[in-house]
Order: C-alpha cells, then structure tokens, then sequence
C-alpha cells in the first residue's frame, strides 16, 4: 500500500478521552458499564483492550469508534471531538480516519471478496477503486480468491479478507474487535501477523480488544479493564 | 461513489444473490394482475356491451316522433357507420279472405335492408315451431306476424292480410325481435314486421299519424360515441337517443353483477399483493441490518442510506411495472387464444394505459409496503457490528400503518370509485384483521396445553409456535388470508355463481302473458293446469302517467337529469301488491306487508327515485285511467331485473286502487317439447299477447357464464397472490429455522427427527390457519352474497374439514418442503453464514 497520505507520526496523539462512561437502563435502574475511563493513545501506536467478559471492552472500542455515543465524558479521534457530532458527522470521521476487523468478519454475503474490499473504497468515492482492492487481497495473500463469495471462503480467509478491507483505505486507526476470536490457532496467528505486519508497513494505530494474553502481548500498550473501569 | 451508483450496484448484487425474489415476485404479480385485469375487464365489459346492443338492435337508436332529418343516415354512413331505419305504428290489420271475420288493431313495424344491426330475428315456419335466425328482413309483398296476431285472427303462414288498400302474405311466424323487451310492455297490440318499402302503399301514414320513427348505427365504440354526441346536440324535441347503457334493465343488471365479480377479484388480488410486498421489504430490511450497520461503520451517512434505498425502490418500481405490465399484456393475449370462439375480444385501442396503470400500481404498492420497512433501515444503529444481538430498529407503526392503509385505501377507492364501498371495504378489513390476530393469538395460546402429548418432535415443532409468538400469529393470519382466499375461489365462487345462476333456473317462466282480462282467469288457469299441470302467478297490471312530483306539476318540475324527464313523459306500468316481491329488496322506508288495506301508498324503484330526484316521505301525483290520485312514496326498493320476472318500477298498495281498470300480467313456463301448446292457447284466448323470453334469457344466461369465464381468469390472478402470500409468510422466519435446525444437527439431532419438528411445526400452522380460513370463507362468502351480489348464499358445511385439511397439508408440505434445505444442507455452511 503506497502513496499514503501525510499523517501525524510518532507520540501525536490519534485517540484521546476524558472521564468517559456509559450508562444503561435495566430493570434494576442505572447501570454503570464503562466509569471514568481517561486515555491516550499516539499515532503508530498498538493497543490491547483486556480484561475479562463483561468488563466493558466492546463498550470502550464502540465509543473509541464512534459507533455509540458516551453518557458522560468525551472522545477526540484525529483532533475531531466525536461526542459533539451527530451520528452522521462520527460516520465521516469513521470514512475518513477508521478502518474495522470484527471478530465475525462482518462480510456482505451478496459481494464476492473483491466486493467487500472495494466496497469503503466505493463508499469514500475514491477512484480505482477495484485495482486498489485487488492490491489489498494481494496483500493478505488472496489473489487468487478475489471472485469468490464469503460462504466459499474459510474463516482465516474470510478475516483476511476483512483485514484488506479495511486496511484499503489507508486509515489512520484500526479497530479490532477480537480478530482471532472465531479462528483455529493457525489461523488466529496467521491473522495476527497479518495485522501486525500491515500496521507495521502503514503505520497506522492498532486498538484491539481481545481476551488473548499472548496476541495482547505484541502490543505496545496493554489497557486492562474491570467491571468498567481501567485498572492498568 | 454516489448513493445512486452505490444502489445500482447493490441492487445488481441483491438480485444476483435472489435477496429480493419473493419481493420483486409480489409486485409484478399485482402488476400483471392489473393490467391483464384492466385489459380484461375492458374487454369484457366491450363484449358484455355488445350483448346489450343485440337488445337494441343497434349500439345507437334514435326515436322520434316524425320522420327524421335523413342526413342523419348519410352522415352515419360517410363516417364509416352502419345504418338503417324502422318506423312502427298500429293499425287495423283484416284478414284478405272475407269468410274471416276477424281483425286486430295491430302494431306494424317496418323495418329497412340492414335491420337489425346488432342481434337477430328469430322466425319459425309454423306457429310455435322451431325458431331459426332469419336471413334479412320480410321480402316486399310479406310480412312476418307475432304468434299472437295469427291466433287472434285464427291465421296460419302462407294465409293473406290486408292493411290498409295493399294485401301481404304472411311467410313467417315472427318469434323475437330486438326491443321487444324494453319496448313490448307497452306495446298492448300484437305485431306484424313488414318491409318499409310496402309502407307508402299502405296509404295509412298521413301527416299527423301517429307513428314511432327509429334509426339505427352500430360501429366502433369512439365513432358511435362522437356521432352520439353530434345526433344529440342536432336532434330536435321529442327526439330521444339511446345507447347501449339504455338497454333493457335485465342485461343491466346482470352486467352489474359481472363487475362487481370482476372488481372484487382484482381488489383481493391488490391486498394479497400489497400483504406479501409488506412480509417480503419486512425480511429484506431485517437481513441487510447488519450490512448498513456495516456501512455506516465505515463512513456511510444516513442520508447516503436513505438516498441509495430511494433510490433502489425507484429502480424496482420501474423493473417491476415493464415486467408486470409485459407479463399482464401477455396473460390477456392468452386469453384470447384459450377462447376465442366464446368470447367477444377486440384488441385493446392503447398499450400505454396499460403501461400508466402498471406504473402506478407497482409505484403504489412500494412506496405504500415496502417503503415504510426499508426506511427503517436508515436508522440502523453502526454498533450492531459489534452488537448482533441489537434489535432492530423501531418503526413508527403509525406511520408504517398510516402509509399502507392510506394507500391501500386509495388503491381500493381507484378500483371501486365510490366512497361508501371504500369505507365499507376499510370496516369490513379491519375487523376481519383484527378478529384474525385475536384467534391467531387464542390459537397459538391453546397449543401450549398439546406439547407434552407426543414425542420430541412434535414437542419441538409445537413448542417453536408459541415461542415465535407474534411472528407466528402473523404467519397464522398470511397462511389464512391466503388459504382463505383459496377456499372463496374453490368453494364459495361456485356456491356464489351457482347462486346466481340460480337466479335464472332452468325452469324459470320463459312466457309473459299480457292483457288477461281477469273474468278469464278460472279458464286460463283450468288450461294451464290441465295442460301443463301448473297455474301461473297473475299480478295486476295498469298503466298509467306520472304527472305531479311534491305537488308539482312534471312540466314545472325540475328534474336532476334527463332520465327522470323521459320517465314521467311516457306512459308506466304500475301493479298493486299485498306481498313484496322475492326479486325485490326494500333499501329504505318500509313495505306495506302482504295483509294491508290502509291508504293508498307507493313504492318506487331506487334508481328511477333517483332519476325523478325523490325519495321516501315525497308524494307522486299519478294519472291512472284518467283518475288522478296524490300517493306518498314509503319505501324504495331494488330489483333483480336478471331475474326476468314481472317486475315494475311503481308499485302501489292494494285498496284503493284494485276497482280501476285493469288486466293482469302472468309469468308461465313453458317446456321446449311443450311450446305448441300455446298455439292452442293463443287461439283460446285471443285477447291475450304472450311474449316469448327465450332469447333474453339466454342472453342473460350468456352474460353470466361469460363473466363466470372471466371471474375464474382473474381469480387466478388472485391465487397466485395467495401462493406469494404463502411463500413470503415461509420465508419470514426461513433463516431463523435453518440456524436452530444447523444448531440442532450439530447437537446430535438425526435428519428425520428435524424434519419431523419442522413438519410438525407447519401443519399445526396450516391447521390453525386452515380453521381461520374457514370462518373467514364463510363470513366472506356470506356479506359478498348478500350484500354485494344480492344473491341467496346457502353455508356450504364442507368449508371446515377442507380448511382444516387444505391448510394442514398444503402449508405443512410447502413449509417443509421450502424449509427442507435446513435438513440437507451441512450444519457448518449454515452456521457459518451468521
């Protein structure tokens, strides 16, 4: 992936919060899901999520993302305050700055792999966009599987192909929702290599949620999480 | 990327992968449904027309009272049409042999080359013998005599007449000619056809004759209605111009029975199209939740998603009005090649309204059906990536309701056009939607005590029921409205047409006996009796004029329209009646009853009070016998002319009036093999004019089986909607059924035992829909007989166990059968779809 844009490097700061939580309604009355969570985090930089279930990491990564809005606090994410937009200006931002792995690859069944990955390049209105995917999957190593349909691809290569897709538009910061979470060791790792090397040669900022100890240890940073709240 | 491109695209790709079949399917069946309707009913209406003109002998007649400006006729026929003319008036008719005494006041009618235009002569060669269609009209020097005529002049064909200075043979006994219906009953005389070359020999027409002019046009229905136009604004007074709308009430009303079939089978067509097209957007928006969540993860706006829906419902009504509309042309055309011999079919003059009705009624159902679900899919919220489980988003039902009644109401008013009916209709819907949620959800409740009786799958199958709940109590109410429209098109068409049918039974009296002296009643009946072991029904008879409306006089009235004023200017038949007839229906006020001797009241048929602008509580001055009496209309009433019975506009109550002068009308029938007895009868009772119905009753019979013909047609229109109805019902929770089975199957379940839940599942599905279906058949079945069609509806007790077997077996075996890949296929390709 070449001709990237000029973006912040080394300790700029890409993602920033202050005091953020979020609370919900249940039967009970309110419950606290993520309290006071303040943080951090430089362009280029990787960072695991941890902790255990339950403990408000999918809840972090959404408000991160701009996928859900805070109850209380703020979210800058490329000097963009996503908390005093509405859910249309956060989609631009996303356009704009953010690319996604999901733990259940999230592929449009209808589109074939080439499909999927021209599909935020389509979105962006960005031309070429079909020669700048199949670069991508060449990337991930799926050349020759860009006319196939997820149901024709395994898992590992299904999550490959997320990665090129999201990957593809170059962003400036990448989510991932437990990458490995639904893969066989052996993909699992091929994936985090993947990830890791892509990010590496973009250099793009890595956030990733995942209850794996060894793949949260190749980060640069590790964010612990209990019962809603950083503990490390 | 712009959001139109974007839908192109997508839309592309959904149809590549069938994601919006059943959809498409739902709004181009409505479409071809339309528009083969539209050109059907069209068509058929042009057919059934026809059948009037042979009535009228022409599709167009003008009458006057003196002869005609003649350019009338060449103007006719310079632009194309077929003309001709006739003129009829009484005279004294002696026979040529003085040994003969007799001699009757006769109705002459003299007809020109050509006559008539529309219909047919029928002749026999002896009184009452077999009646064959003639071949032109009497040579010059004949005439061809009413079997009345011969009987009150004791003559026989071949014997000599004279009129006037010029002696005529009679070559033919004149069986039925147009008009005889509408005009007979006031034609007291019997008739004699003659050429109208002889007339001028005659020497009986002066200047100041009293005699009856008509001219006849038949040709294409624009012509005919632009020369309509010109006769109309040309003609001078006394002048009156029919069409075919004018033709006899018996034709009219079974014409209007015909369309109201026809508008009924396409408005459940609509609603069937219209419930599926909602079922079918419901699934599409439910599966690409989590592509637009995906989507706006990655930078797409709300309006980019609203835009690109918009966008693709644009697209889709196009597609689907040039399919539907295609495949309607086509249907119709099939048409044509199934029954040319037995149907009256000209070609449709424009495609391009076909085309604007296709357009509309695709553009309607979207916009009214799938619109409201795919909007929905503007809100879909981004973090469902990594949430699955979020429900989907809320829509506001009184918007999503607000839309498809309003369209649907709109829809059913383009179809009907008339107010009333609309709102009837939305009652009617309503109810039988909300009293088929509340049994479908007593139904699915009362499963709950059944799960424990059987084994595993049964407990499987009936256990998924209650815990879709809602899901499956709209499941339950598709199933019914679908089964149900299968058993109204199975069971209750034939009970209805079969009622209508009825209406004109075999045995129905084929003769009306006119002008019985009622001092001839005992020998009549004693012939009848011994003759053909039945009496016939004699009801009074006078006539009589209309000559005040509230109090004023009918030449300072003014009328609302044309028709009342040619009502009161004629002389009426009247009766007087103790009991209301059978034929008949009261609409308001009250009938008299069968035992009243009070003051004198009158009843009056609906439309001709409408005609005169009355209605109960005003008062008609009428002129009977030169007597004149101020009457309160208390009830009007509807006819069924179609039944062919004596029936009269202006009834009065008995008393008062039964000492005017009067004769009595009666109704015979009369067997095929039997018909010469009335040669007898003619010559017994000379004064007496029988007419013969035949030929209007196998007109009206013709009319009905061809709309019999043409409701089937369409009626399979509406089954198709019915098995879409199905179809989308299925695949409403199809994705559910196929994870839970993969789940099932890799928990260790073997094929037979998923497939047996799953069928378990769908019969008592079809069960409980099959017995919704069933009362909902029989409620229909019954308010459409008696309230739309005016026909006696007999319950047809066989709808119950047909439901119940019907929609057990055909929802049970579809369900399964379109289910059975969850069984087939392997667990881990469907698991791995989610």
């Amino acid at each position: 992936m070449n001709n990237r844009p000029e973006r912040n490097t080394g300790n700029n700061t890409v993602l920033r919060t202050r005091n953020l939580g979020k609370q919900v309604s249940s039967p009970e009355g309110p419950l606290t899901i993520l309290d006071d969570v303040s943080l951090e985090i430089g362009a280029g930089e990787t960072v695991a999520l941890i902790g255990p279930s339950g403990a408000g990491k999918t809840t972090l990564l959404a408000l991160l993302a701009g996928l859900d809005r805070p109850t209380i606090g703020d979210v800058q994410l490329c000097g963009e305050d996503l908390t005093a937009m509405d859910e249309d200006g956060r989609a631009r931002v996303r356009g704009r700055h953010v690319g996604f792995v999901f733990q259940s690859f999230h592929l449009v069944s209808s589109l074939t792999a080439l499909e999927n990955v021209m599909l935020p390049l389509e979105l962006a209105g960005a031309a070429g966009a079909a020669a700048r995917a199949r670069e991508a999957l060449d990337s991930v190593g799926l050349e020759r599987r860009t006319t196939h349909y997820p149901k024709q691809l395994s898992g590992g290569e299904k999550q490959r192909v997320a990665i090129a897709r999201a990957f593809v538009t170059r962003p400036s910061i990448l989510f991932a929702d437990e990458p490995t979470g639904n893969l066989d060791a052996a993909s699992g790792d091929r994936v985090a290599d993947l990830l890791f090397n892509l990010n590496e040669q973009s250099d793009t900022t890595l956030v990733l949620v995942t209850h794996d100890r060894e793949l949260a240890g190749r980060c640069d940073r590790i964010i612990e999480l209990e019962a809603g709240r950083m503990v490390s | 990327m712009t959001s139109w491109s974007f839908a192109v695209k997508s839309l592309l790709r959904d149809l590549r992968a069938g994601e919006l079949s059943v959809l498409l399917i739902a709004i181009i069946i409505a479409v071809t449904a339309m528009t083969a309707v539209g050109f059907f009913t069209d068509r058929v209406g042009r057919a059934i027309k026809q059948q009037a003109g042979s009535v009228l002998a022409g599709d167009l007649v003008l009458r006057a009272p003196a002869p005609p400006d003649p350019s009338f006729i060449d103007e006719a026929r310079r632009l194309g049409l077929d003309a001709t003319e006739a003129m009829s008036f009484l005279t004294m008719v002696l026979p040529a042999d003085v040994d003969n005494e007799s001699n009757a006041l006769t109705q002459i009618t003299a007809v020109g080359e050509g006559y008539p235009l529309r219909g047919e002569l029928l002749v026999a060669a002896a009184m009452f013998g077999e009646s064959e269609r003639a071949a032109g009209i009497p040579e010059r020097g004949t005439g061809w005599a009413e079997p009345g005529l011969l009987g009150r002049m004791n003559l026989d064909v071949g014997d000599r007449v004279r009129i006037g200075t010029v002696e005529l043979t009679i070559a033919r006994v004149l069986e039925y000619q147009p008009n005889q219906i509408s005009g007979g009953m006031s034609a007291m005389a019997p008739g004699l056809l003659v050429n109208l070359a002889d007339v001028p020999s005659f020497g009986v027409i002066r200047p100041g004759s009293r005699a009856t002019y008509r001219e006849f046009f038949a040709g294409p229905e624009a012509d005919i209605a632009t020369f309509r136009q010109r006769l109309e604004s040309a003609a001078g007074d006394g002048i009156r111009v029919s069409g075919l709308e004018d033709a006899g009430e018996q034709i009219n009303s079974a014409i209007d029975r015909a369309q109201r079939f026809l508008t009924l089978a396409s408005l459940v067509t609509v609603i069937l199209a219209a419930v599926a097209t909602a079922m079918a957007a419901r699934r599409y928006a439910l599966r690409h939740l989590d592509t637009i969540a995906l989507l706006k993860s990655i930078g797409a706006t709300q309006s980019f998603v609203q835009n690109s829906t918009l966008s693709q419902l644009l697209l889709v009504i196009i597609g689907t009005a040039s399919i539907g509309s295609a495949l309607g042309f086509v249907a119709q055309q099939g048409l044509v090649l199934l029954a040319p011999a037995t149907l009256y079919i000209e070609l449709p003059p424009t495609s391009w309204t076909a085309g604007t009705l296709g357009l509309l009624t695709a553009a309607t159902i979207t916009v009214g059906f799938a619109l409201p679900h795919l909007l929905m899919l503007k809100d879909t919220a981004p973090i469902r990536v990594l949430r699955h489980d979020m429900p989907p988003p809320k829509l506001s039902s009184g918007v999503t309701y607000g839309i498809a009644i309003g369209t649907l109401l709109l829809m059913i008013y383009s179809i009907v056009r008339d107010l009333k009916l609309v709102a009837y209709i939305a009652v009617g819907v309503g109810t039988v939607a909300l009293l088929s949620y509340a049994a479908g959800w007593l139904l699915v409740r009362s499963l709950t005590r059944f799960r424990g009786a059987a084994g595993v799958a049964w407990r499987y199958g009936l256990a998924n029921i209650s815990r879709r709940g809602t899901e499956s109590i709209v499941q339950i109410v598709a199933f019914a409205l679908s089964l149900n429209v299968l058993l109204l098109l199975t069971v209750v068409r034939g009970d209805i047409l079969q009622a209508w049918q009825a209406t004109l039974p075999e045995d129905a009296p084929n003769y009306f006996l006119i002008n019985v002296d009622p001092e001839q009643w005992p020998d009549m009946r004693a012939f009848f009796e011994t003759e053909l072991g039945a009496s016939p029904e004699f009801l009074p008879f006078m006539r009589g004029k209309i000559i005040r409306i509230g109090g004023t006089p009918v030449d300072d009235y003014v009328f609302p329209g044309d028709g009342g004023k040619f009502f009161v200017r004629q002389e009426s038949n009247f009766t007087w009646q103790g009991a209301l007839p059978e034929t008949n229906r009261i609409t308001a006020g009250k009938w008299w009853g069968a035992d009243y001797t009070g003051a004198l009241q009158a009843s009056l048929d609906e439309r001709v009070a409408g005609r005169l602008g009355i209605g109960v509580g005003d008062t008609l001055g009428l002129n009977i016998g030169g007597e004149e009496f101020d009457v309160p209309v208390t009830s009007l009433r509807t006819i069924e002319w179609d039944s062919l019975r004596p029936n009269f506009y202006l009834m009065l109550s008995p008393g008062e009036v039964e000492d005017l002068p009067q004769t009595y009308v009666a109704a015979v029938y009369v067997p095929r093999d039997r018909r010469l007895v009335l040669n007898q009868f003619v010559r017994a009772f000379p004064g007496v004019t029988v007419f013969d119905l035949d030929v209007i009753m196998s007109q009206v019979r013709m009319v009905i089986d061809r709309a019999s013909l043409s409701v089937q047609y369409v009626f399979l229109f509406t089954l198709l909607s019915g098995v879409i109805v199905l179809l989308a019902a299925i695949q409403a929770t199809r994705d559910e059924r196929r994870f839970e089975s993969a789940l099932l199957h890799t928990l260790g379940a073997g094929r037979r035992k998923i497939l047996q839940g799953i069928a378990v599942e769908f019969t008592a599905l079809g069960c409980l829909a099959g017995t919704l279906a069933a009362f909902g058949a029989t409620a229909i079945g019954y308010v459409m007989a008696e309230q739309v069609f005016e026909l006696d509806y007999t319950l047809n007790p066989w709808l119950w166990p047909l439901g119940l077997v019907l929609g057990s077996v055909i929802v049970g075996a579809t369900g399964t059968w379109a289910t059975r890949k969850a069984v087939t296929e392997p667990p881990v390709a469907v698991l791995r779809e989610v």
